[in-house]
């Protein structure tokens, strides 16, 4: 028999039925509800025991004939969100895997098998299982206010296995299926509105939320009358679904480079939908799923959905919010790009005055010009109403003056990486404002406490570094220097959160988290090169690892100058372990924006560049330069948790989730260099234990 | 500047089924409900542009929580309208509805509306009769109103009291025809196509969908109507079988002027001849049909005998027989609520009137050699309202006696 897959704190989703005369004389219909009992902030999902409860309530339909549809929506604002993770969670052997494939595709696939046709009243969110249970269905309606309708399954490293692999791009089409299963979850999750879902074909029609209910009764009951006829699309399995696949695997090469498993076993389930049976689809999409759920790129990938869903939003050594002083003037010193970048999102997201300054009238002028264009740009994309446009466009002002920040609550300086003008700003900011005014700073890597050293109240002051570009990039590291008062870290903490930004709280070390990493990582990738490895070799050495881009484009994105300087700082601070590469120190001099050009947009090595180079005589193979730089990673994150940088291991991989883009399916990086062995190797011990809890 | 006051037409009407009080809406909003009628009533009428309504005025007699935030405008905006259509809020208790229609009415009449959307709707569950009054203490000091006037049982069983020759016995007789009536109306389809349905949730059950009245009960005897106890005296002769009930629903029309009618092609299913409320004793508030009648007829310059059909609400059967008698009008004269009444159907308070016009209208269609009809209905604290209708399928209709045009 199958194997046991009940879980224990399952919150279970009913489905109690009622049955409904359907308008026009139509007939008699089964009207399920999905209802978890909770209000709509906590999702219907499906655990093993809500599935049991449906097979149930089919049984109870099954039994009678006085039916002509069964019909199925969700509680209000709500239809279903999908498999319950945390069942996922609780699988240990490959029984239980399969059992939870085949449970789901039995009880779910009996929507199609009852005799009579079935219709999804998709009246809220949809996605994974949830919308699994629509697409099992005969027919859907969504309502034009659902949230969102998705199979993210990808995304989080599994594949639409309880039918949706086999069942959508029957529906939809190969094209849209690919779409849908692969290039929105590997596109950070995008979701489908119930208009594109319509578009698609994924809903038969739709209507709007005042009464939904009521006009899918409706429409069921012209569909079941023959007054509609759904017209489904003529699928092309032969040239389309050929084109298709060549899609799906281009876009799944691009986004992981064939390190994640779960968009090739997705494609490889969209091939089988050409041709296979429902049954033999159904039962290699249980295989894909059992293999995919214990895989360890699944387990660092709930891993890091948990960071980020959940370590994300309680960051955690806080002190009490209580303590944050509100903020409703906000100064920023500096013009530059940064700082306009910054004006316009502390104006958008706080909703108060924000106040720039610089050195010179032009410089503000350039800086509220770039904050005017971009408001200007989202009201062009109807993102801001003229009237939100206007109220935002008075929020940002400039000046020369440092005077204007006599009533500011929270001034963050964004201005040249120095410490010695970083120290000036602050003192001329502390002879105007108040006590208590929180004085933030921007920087990238320099010291804060130093930084306050000579003030008169040096506890307000508090590292807020934001990343590249400001409005794309989820996190802030927010830094505690050794005379930070709790008052200033509540504040800025709780500016973060209005923000939207995820913060992490961190101690005053040299480049704090993302940057130390990615400066180290990248120092060992140059240093192969100053070695005598090709640019080639070495750059593309870390390809195993997933990343959204390979070190020498990012170095193309940061600029070689400004990661020049970072790599200088933390040489200063760690010279036996960061190196400031010669090649690297030529490329600069040489004014080039990076070692990559792009002709015809196809990626090589510039020439120029390779003519600057200087490579040693003892060039390392793409093995080695993978090997050491993952070495490198993980004696760097073992001393800065040993030097309380962070408090654990999760704040590095959501720091390196958020803040560089690394994968799920690499957990961050501390589940990759566990599971990869280079933990034990380089440290003696991992870094997680062997199942990870993100949240504790 | 010269006025002309204009003809109003009833263009249509729609209605929530009714339910009882805890029954299938239990779990359902009053704003909800009106916002179901609506957009049925709209759908219905798709000659009539939404931008072109110039007001909706919706009652409720219990106006706080999901009845209260200025209804006409929130179940507006929930129901989608244009946020160009303003609206407003209603209470004339039991004749909220009826007075939604003539104020809107006499707004197009007087030329400040060409369409207007009137309802009204009462969730007697969620709002009992009497939530959250607090009534003037001169009332009592003063002996304003007989303390009595405040309960409707008890109004009703004064009206028994003053006309000796209203039995408890033609009460429980008038009611068993009511609910007959409204057995055999169902029977032959006549109410269902007015009738918007609603998916009514039930947090334990799931999701449902009312279609049809929950309150009407076929199965009633005269036996057992006599059985019934008598909660507003002891011996009395008002009970649960001879009343409305407490109930659940709300009622939408549309009114237009009729050119405007004309212009866009909108049906016009009665055309309003003249409309009067008056006001009696509190405590036999249930007589406040006849002089209101008496008003609105005068006004028309027409009689009695005019009537070919008769709308009126069933807040108790004493209070129907009393304006019978006085008009000497049998009990079961077929003229009176052909389709039956509130005693089986229900009465949600403010949204009652529309539905007597919508039952009007129909009966009007199938009635061609009817030329007037009349609504009416008893209001609390000692009203009565009246609204005389034209049959426009009338066969010799011509400009109606009495009417301003």
């Amino acid at each position: 028999m199958s194997a046991d897959i009940s879980f224990a704190d399952e919150v279970v989703t009913r489905s109690p039925v009622r049955y409904v005369d359907l308008p026009l004389g139509a007939g008699r219909a089964a009207l399920i509800t999905l209802d978890n009992g909770h209000d709509p902030t906590k999702p219907n999902t499906w655990g093993p025991a809500g599935l049991e409860g449906l097979d149930a309530t089919l049984d109870e339909v099954a039994a009678r004939d006085d039916l002509v549809a069964v019909c199925l929506t969700g509680k209000p604002f709500m239809f279903s969100v999908g498999a319950d993770l945390k069942a996922l969670r609780t699988l240990s052997t490959l029984d239980q895997a399969v059992a939870i494939g085949r449970l789901g595709h039995r009880v779910l696939g009996r929507l199609a098998t009852l005799g009579v046709p079935t219709f999804a009243f998709v009246n809220g969110a949809a996605m994974g299982g949830g919308l699994e249970t629509a697409l099992n269905c005969t027919y859907r309606t969504v309502s034009s206010g659902a949230a969102a309708l998705a199979l993210p399954e990808v995304f989080l490293g599994l594949i639409p296995g309880w039918g949706g692999a086999f069942l959508l791009p029957n529906l939809i089409g190969p094209d849209a299926a690919v779409t849908v299963i692969l290039e929105n979850p590997l596109s950070i999750n995008r979701m489908l509105k119930p208009r594109q879902a319509l578009q698609l074909g994924v809903a038969d029609a739709m209507f709007e939320p005042a009464d939904f209910i009521e006009q899918s009764l409706t429409w069921a009951a012209q569909v079941l009358r023959g007054d509609v006829v759904v017209a489904r699309p003529e699928i092309d399995r032969s040239d389309a679904w050929d084109a298709a696949m060549t899609r799906g695997r281009a876009i799944a090469d691009a986004k992981t480079h064939g390190t994640a498993p779960a968009p090739y076993r997705a494609l490889e389930l969209l091939e089988l939908a050409r041709s296979a049976s429902r049954e033999d689809a159904f039962a290699a999409e249980d295989m894909a799923l059992a293999d995919l759920a214990l895989s360890p790129e699944l387990a660092a990938s709930l891993y890091a959905f948990d960071l980020v869903q959940k370590r994300a939003k309680r960051p955690v050594g806080v002190p009490d919010a209580a303590l944050a002083r509100p903020v409703t003037t906000v100064g920023i010193v500096g013009a530059g790009l940064m700082a306009s970048q910054l004006a316009l999102l502390f104006a958008q997201r706080l909703q108060v005055p924000v106040h720039m300054t610089d050195l010179d009238a032009d410089r503000v002028e350039k800086g509220l010009a770039y904050v005017r264009g971009e408001i200007e740009k989202l009201q062009g994309r109807g993102r801001l109403s003229p009237d939100a446009a206007n109220r935002l466009r008075a929020l940002v002002t400039g000046s020369t003056d440092k005077a204007a920040f006599a009533d500011a609550d929270f001034v963050i300086e964004a201005v040249f990486e120095d410490l010695a003008v970083k120290q000036q700003v602050f003192a001329e900011l502390e002879e105007v404002v108040s006590d208590t005014c929180v004085l933030a700073t921007n920087t990238s890597s320099l010291s804060i406490a130093e930084m306050a050293a000579k003030l008169r109240h040096p506890e307000r002051v508090v590292g807020f570094h934001f990343f590249n570009p400001v409005a794309v990039m989820q996190l802030l590291e927010i830094v505690r220097a050794e005379r930070t008062d709790d008052a200033t870290l509540a504040t800025a903490f709780a500016v973060a959160k209005l923000l939207k930004k995820s913060a992490v709280l961190v101690k005053d070390a040299p480049a704090f988290v993302v940057n130390r990493l990615l400066t180290r990582f990248l120092g060992e990738v140059t240093a192969a090169v100053d070695e005598g490895t090709p640019i080639e070799v070495a750059d593309a050495a870390l390809e195993p690892l997933g990343l959204p881009m390979s070190p020498f484009v990012l170095l193309q994105l940061v600029g070689p100058a400004v990661a020049l300087h970072v790599a200088e700082t933390m040489h200063e601070a760690f010279p036996d372990r960061f190196t400031v590469s010669p090649n690297h120190t030529r490329l600069v001099e040489a004014g080039k924006p990076g070692v990559y050009v792009w002709p015809d947009g196809v990626q090589q090595v510039d020439p120029e560049v390779a003519a600057l180079f200087v490579g040693g005589d003892h060039p390392s193979t793409a093995d080695q330069v993978l090997e050491r730089a993952l070495a490198a990673l993980a004696e760097e994150i073992r001393l800065m948790l040993d030097d309380g940088v962070v408090a654990a291991p999760q704040d590095v991989d959501l720091c390196m989730v958020l803040g560089a883009g690394w994968p799920f399916w690499d957990g961050g990086i501390t589940p990759y260099l566990d599971r990869a062995g280079v933990s034990e190797r380089v440290n003696g011990a991992r870094f997680l234990p062997e199942r990870p809890d993100a949240v504790n | 500047m010269p006025r002309t006051a204009r003809d109003v037409v009833f263009v249509d009407g729609v209605r929530t089924p009714f339910g009882k009080a805890g029954g299938m809406y239990a779990q359902t909003r009053a704003d909800d409900l009106v916002v179901k009628a609506v957009r049925e009533l709209l759908r219905r009428n798709p000659e009539l542009p939404p931008e072109r309504i110039d007001d909706m005025a919706v009652a409720a007699t219990t106006q706080i929580g999901d009845q209260g935030l200025t209804l006409g405008r929130t179940a507006g905006i929930l129901a989608g309208l244009p946020r160009s259509v303003p609206g407003y809020s209603i209470d004339r208790m039991c004749a909220g509805a009826m007075t939604a229609v003539t104020t809107t009415a006499s707004g197009i009449a007087f030329g400040a509306y060409d369409v207007a959307i009137a309802g009204g709707v009462e969730h007697m569950g969620r709002h009992p009769m009497g939530e959250g009054v607090d009534p003037n203490p001169r009332f009592v000091a003063e002996r304003l109103v007989d303390p009595a006037a405040l309960v409707m049982g008890q109004t009703a069983e004064n009206i028994h009291d003053r006309y000796p020759q209203l039995t408890k016995a033609r009460a429980d007789a008038y009611a068993l025809r009511s609910q007959e009536k409204v057995a055999k109306a169902y029977a032959d389809g006549l109410i269902q196509p007015d009738l918007v349905p609603v998916a009514a949730r039930d947090v334990e059950a799931g999701w449902g969908l009312a279609t049809a009245d929950e309150p009407p009960r076929p199965e009633t005897t005269l036996d057992g109507l006599a059985a019934l106890r008598t909660p507003f005296r002891p011996h009395g002769r008002v009970t649960a079988g001879n009343a409305a009930g407490l109930n659940d629903g709300a009622t939408a029309a549309i009114v237009a002027a009729e050119d405007v009618a004309d212009e866009l092609g909108l049906t016009k299913k009665m055309r309003l001849v003249s409309y009067a409320f008056a006001g009696v004793e509190p405590e036999i508030m249930g007589i406040g049909p006849v002089p209101a009648t008496q008003k609105a007829l005068a006004r028309a310059d027409l009689g009695i005998e005019d009537i070919g059909l008769f709308e009126i609400n069933e807040a108790f059967a004493v209070q129907v027989l009393a304006f019978l008698d006085h008009y000497g009008i049998d009990d079961d004269d077929p003229r009176v609520n052909p389709w039956g009444g509130a005693i089986a159907l229900g009465h949600p308070l403010a949204s009652s009137g529309i539905r007597l016009m919508i039952q009007l209208a129909a009966l009007f269609e199938q009635h061609r050699q009817v030329r007037y009809g009349l609504t009416t209905m008893c209001i609390g604290l000692g009203m009565g309202g009246s609204v005389i209708w034209e049959n426009p399928h009338h066969t010799s209709t011509t400009s109606p006696k009495g009417s301003a045009a």
